[in-house]
C-alpha cells in the first residue's frame, strides 16, 4: 500500500510517499524563507499553493510511481497555523476527490513521533518533540499519546529563531546559533524556568536580548549561554518525565533535534536512567511529508478514514486529543 | 545499610540509617550534561529552598518529612522516612467516594500552603504521600516563597495537567474534589487563583479556544 503524504503546518511544504513495507519513496520539502521578521501565515500559505502542483509532482518522480499507484492521500489537518494548513487541506481535497482515493487527515505532532518511531526503530519511547512551534514531551498511554510537559508560551525554536534575528544571524537561527556556541566559553546568568515537567522560555528570550544590546558581551558568549540554559531545561523536563513515566527509550525529535548539544544532553539523560536514547535524523526529524504520509497510512491500515465534510484544518489541535488506535 | 531507592531528575535518593532511625539521604548529584556553573549554582539553590520552604510548611500546619542534616554545599539533605504510598499509585487502588475524599484533602493542603504564602513549583501526584492518616508533601526544590496569582495558577495547572497525562480516567472528578478542597483553605483568595489556572493552561501555543 502506497501513502503520499502533504504537510503545510507552518514554512515547510512536503509531499512525502510511503509504503507499508516501511519505505520512504520520496521526501520532497520545499522550505519558505521570508525576506524579513518571522514566518506571516498568508506569505507562507501563498508560496505553499504556489509550489503544491511542483512538490507533488516532484515527490512522484522521486518515488518513480504515477499517482493513480497511490492509495491513499494523507495530509496534516493541525495544529498549525491555519491559512497554512487549509493550503495543504485543499490540495489533499483535490487530490482525493479526482482521484477517488480516501482521505486520511493527521495530526502533525503524532506524525513526528510515529515517524521517529518508524525510522529508529523505538517502539515506546518518551518523546521530546522540539521546533519552530512546539516544544512537547509526550508518551503513549492507554490509546493515547498523553503530554507530560510543554511550554507555557513560545516554542524553542521560536526563541532561538527570535533571538536570531535581533542578533543578525542567520535563518533559521538555531544552526548559526550552535555554530557560534561551540566558539563561546563565558556563561552569562540568564533566567532558568521549570514548573515541574513545564518550563517557560519567554523570560529567557528576554533576558538574552536586552544582554545582546548592552554590547558587553561576544556573539559567541551570548549564543554559548543560551544553548545552555535553554537546554539545560530541556534536558530537565525530559529527565523529570523520563523518572515519572518510567519509559525504556527516548525519541529526541524535531527541527531542533538536528543541534548535537541537545543530542548529547538526550544520550546523558537517557543513559543516567537506563534507558535507549534515539534521534531522528534530520531530514524526517524537521517538517516534512513522509511523515504525514506514513502516519495516514497506519491511520488508514487501523481504520480512519476523514470524511470529505469532516476535513476542515484545525490550527490547535493538541496531540493528546487524537485516539491511537494502532499502538493498542 | 544503604539502598538507592530512587532515582529522579532533581535527585537521587537512598534508604539510610540515621542515628537508629529510618531515613532518607537526598543527593542532588552533579549532572554531567548542564554546565558546571549552571549545575552548581541550580544545585545549591534548591537544597536551600527545600530546607527553608519546608520549615514554612511546617509552621503553617502542612505536613512535611522531619529534616535531620543538611550539607547544602554538596547538595544532600537527610530526612524522615515516609512510609505509606505515593497518591501517583494510590489513585487506582480506591473507589470513587475514597479518591474524592482523598483529593478534597489534597486540595485543602495545597490550598494551606498557598495560603501560607508558599509556591510548591511541582505539585503533582508523585510528590504526595498518604501516610497512615498523614497527607506528606515532598520533593520542595521547586518551590519559592510567593504569593502571586500567576504562580499559584502555574502551580494549579501542573496538578491539572498531572491528572489529565497521568490520571486521565478520573481527572474531571478528581479535579472536582481538589478544587472543593482548595476553596475551603484558600477561602475568597481561591477563585481568582483557580481563574488563573485555567488561563494557563490554555497558554500553550496549541490549544483548543472556546
Amino acid at each position: 500500500m502506497i501513502s503520499l503524504g502533504i504537510e503545510s503546518t507552518a514554512d515547510n511544504l512536503g509531499v512525502g510517499i510511503v509504503s507499508s513495507e516501511l519505505q520512504v519513496l520520496a521526501n520532497y520539502v520545499k522550505i519558505h524563507v521570508p525576506p524579513e521578521g518571522g514566518i506571516h501565515p498568508r506569505e507562507a500559505a501563498r508560496h505553499h499553493s504556489e509550489y503544491m502542483g511542483v512538490a507533488i509532482k516532484t515527490a512522484l518522480e522521486q518515488a518513480g510511481i504515477t499517482i493513480e499507484e497511490v492509495d491513499i492521500i494523507s495530509y496534516a489537518q493541525g495544529p498549525g497555523l491555519g491559512p497554512c494548513l487549509r493550503t495543504g487541506a485543499t490540495g489533499a481535497r483535490a487530490l482525493a476527490t479526482y482521484l477517488n482515493k480516501p482521505l486520511v487527515g493527521v495530526n502533525h505532532c503524532v506524525a513526528h513521533v510515529e515517524i521517529g518511531r518508524m525510522t529508529t526503530g523505538a517502539k515506546d519511547p518518551l518523546t521530546l518533540y522540539v521546533s519552530g512551534g512546539n516544544t512537547i514531551v509526550s508518551g503513549y498511554e492507554s490509546g493515547r499519546y498523553r503530554i507530560f510537559g510543554e511550554t507555557l508560551d513560545i516554542a524553542i525554536g521560536n526563541c532561538l529563531d527570535t533571538f536570531a534575528r535581533a542578533a543578525g544571524l542567520e535563518y533559521p537561527g538555531g544552526p548559526d546559533i550552535e555554530r557560534k556556541a561551540n566558539l563561546g566559553k563565558n556563561l552569562i546568568q540568564l533566567p532558568y524556568v521549570v514548573k515541574g515537567m513545564d518550563l517557560s522560555y519567554s523570560g529567557l528570550l528576554t533576558s538574552i536580548t536586552s544582554e545582546l544590546e548592552t554590547g558587553e558581551h561576544s556573539i559567541e558568549d551570548l549564543c554559548f549561554s543560551l544553548q545552555e540554559t535553554a537546554y539545560a531545561m530541556l534536558g530537565e523536563i525530559t529527565e523529570r518525565a523520563l523518572a515519572h513515566t518510567g519509559k525504556p527509550e527516548l525519541l529526541l525529535t524535531g527541527g531542533v533535534a538536528a543541534n548535537k548539544r541537545l543530542g548529547g544532553i538526550v544520550r546523558d539523560i537517557a543513559e543516567d536512567h537506563g534507558a535507549i536514547p534515539y534521534v531522528v535524523p534530520i531530514r524526517l526529524a524537521a517538517d516534512n511529508g513522509a511523515m504525514i504520509a506514513w502516519t495516514g497510512l497506519i491511520a488508514y491500515k487501523a481504520g480512519h478514514v476523514t470524511p470529505i465534510d469532516e476535513s476542515h484544518v484545525n490550527p490547535n489541535w493538541r496531540m493528546d486529543q487524537v485516539k491511537i488506535p494502532w499502538r493498542d | 545499610m544503604e539502598r538507592l531507592v530512587a532515582k529522579g531528575a532533581e535527585a537521587d535518593l537512598y534508604l539510610v540509617e540515621w542515628n537508629g532511625l529510618k531515613a532518607i539521604r537526598k543527593v542532588r548529584k552533579p549532572k554531567k550534561y548542564r554546565h558546571p556553573d549552571l549545575d552548581y549554582q541550580l544545585r545549591k539553590t534548591r537544597t536551600n529552598h527545600e530546607v527553608d520552604i519546608i520549615h514554612r510548611a511546617k509552621d503553617n500546619g502542612i505536613s512535611t518529612p522531619l529534616l535531620y542534616n543538611v550539607d547544602n554545599e554538596n547538595g544532600i539533605i537527610v530526612m524522615e522516612y515516609i512510609d505509606g504510598i505515593k497518591i501517583r499509585d494510590l489513585v487506582d487502588q480506591l473507589n470513587d467516594g475514597e479518591r474524592a475524599k482523598l483529593f478534597k484533602r489534597i486540595g485543602y493542603f495545597a490550598g494551606l500552603l498557598h495560603r501560607s504564602g508558599i509556591i510548591h513549583g511541582d505539585l503533582t501526584t508523585s510528590n504526595i504521600i498518604k501516610s497512615g492518616d498523614r497527607i506528606v508533601f515532598i520533593d520542595f526544590g521547586l518551590s519559592e516563597v510567593n504569593s502571586e496569582v500567576e504562580k499559584r495558577g502555574v502551580d494549579l495547572n501542573l496538578m491539572n495537567r498531572m491528572l489529565t497525562s497521568t490520571h486521565f480516567n478520573y481527572q474531571e472528578k478528581l479535579l472536582e474534589a481538589f478544587t472543593e478542597g482548595y476553596r475551603v483553605s484558600m477561602g475568597v483568595e481561591a477563585e481568582e487563583a483557580l481563574t488563573r489556572m485555567v488561563e494557563v493552561s490554555k497558554r500553550g501555543r496549541y490549544i483548543e479556544k472556546e
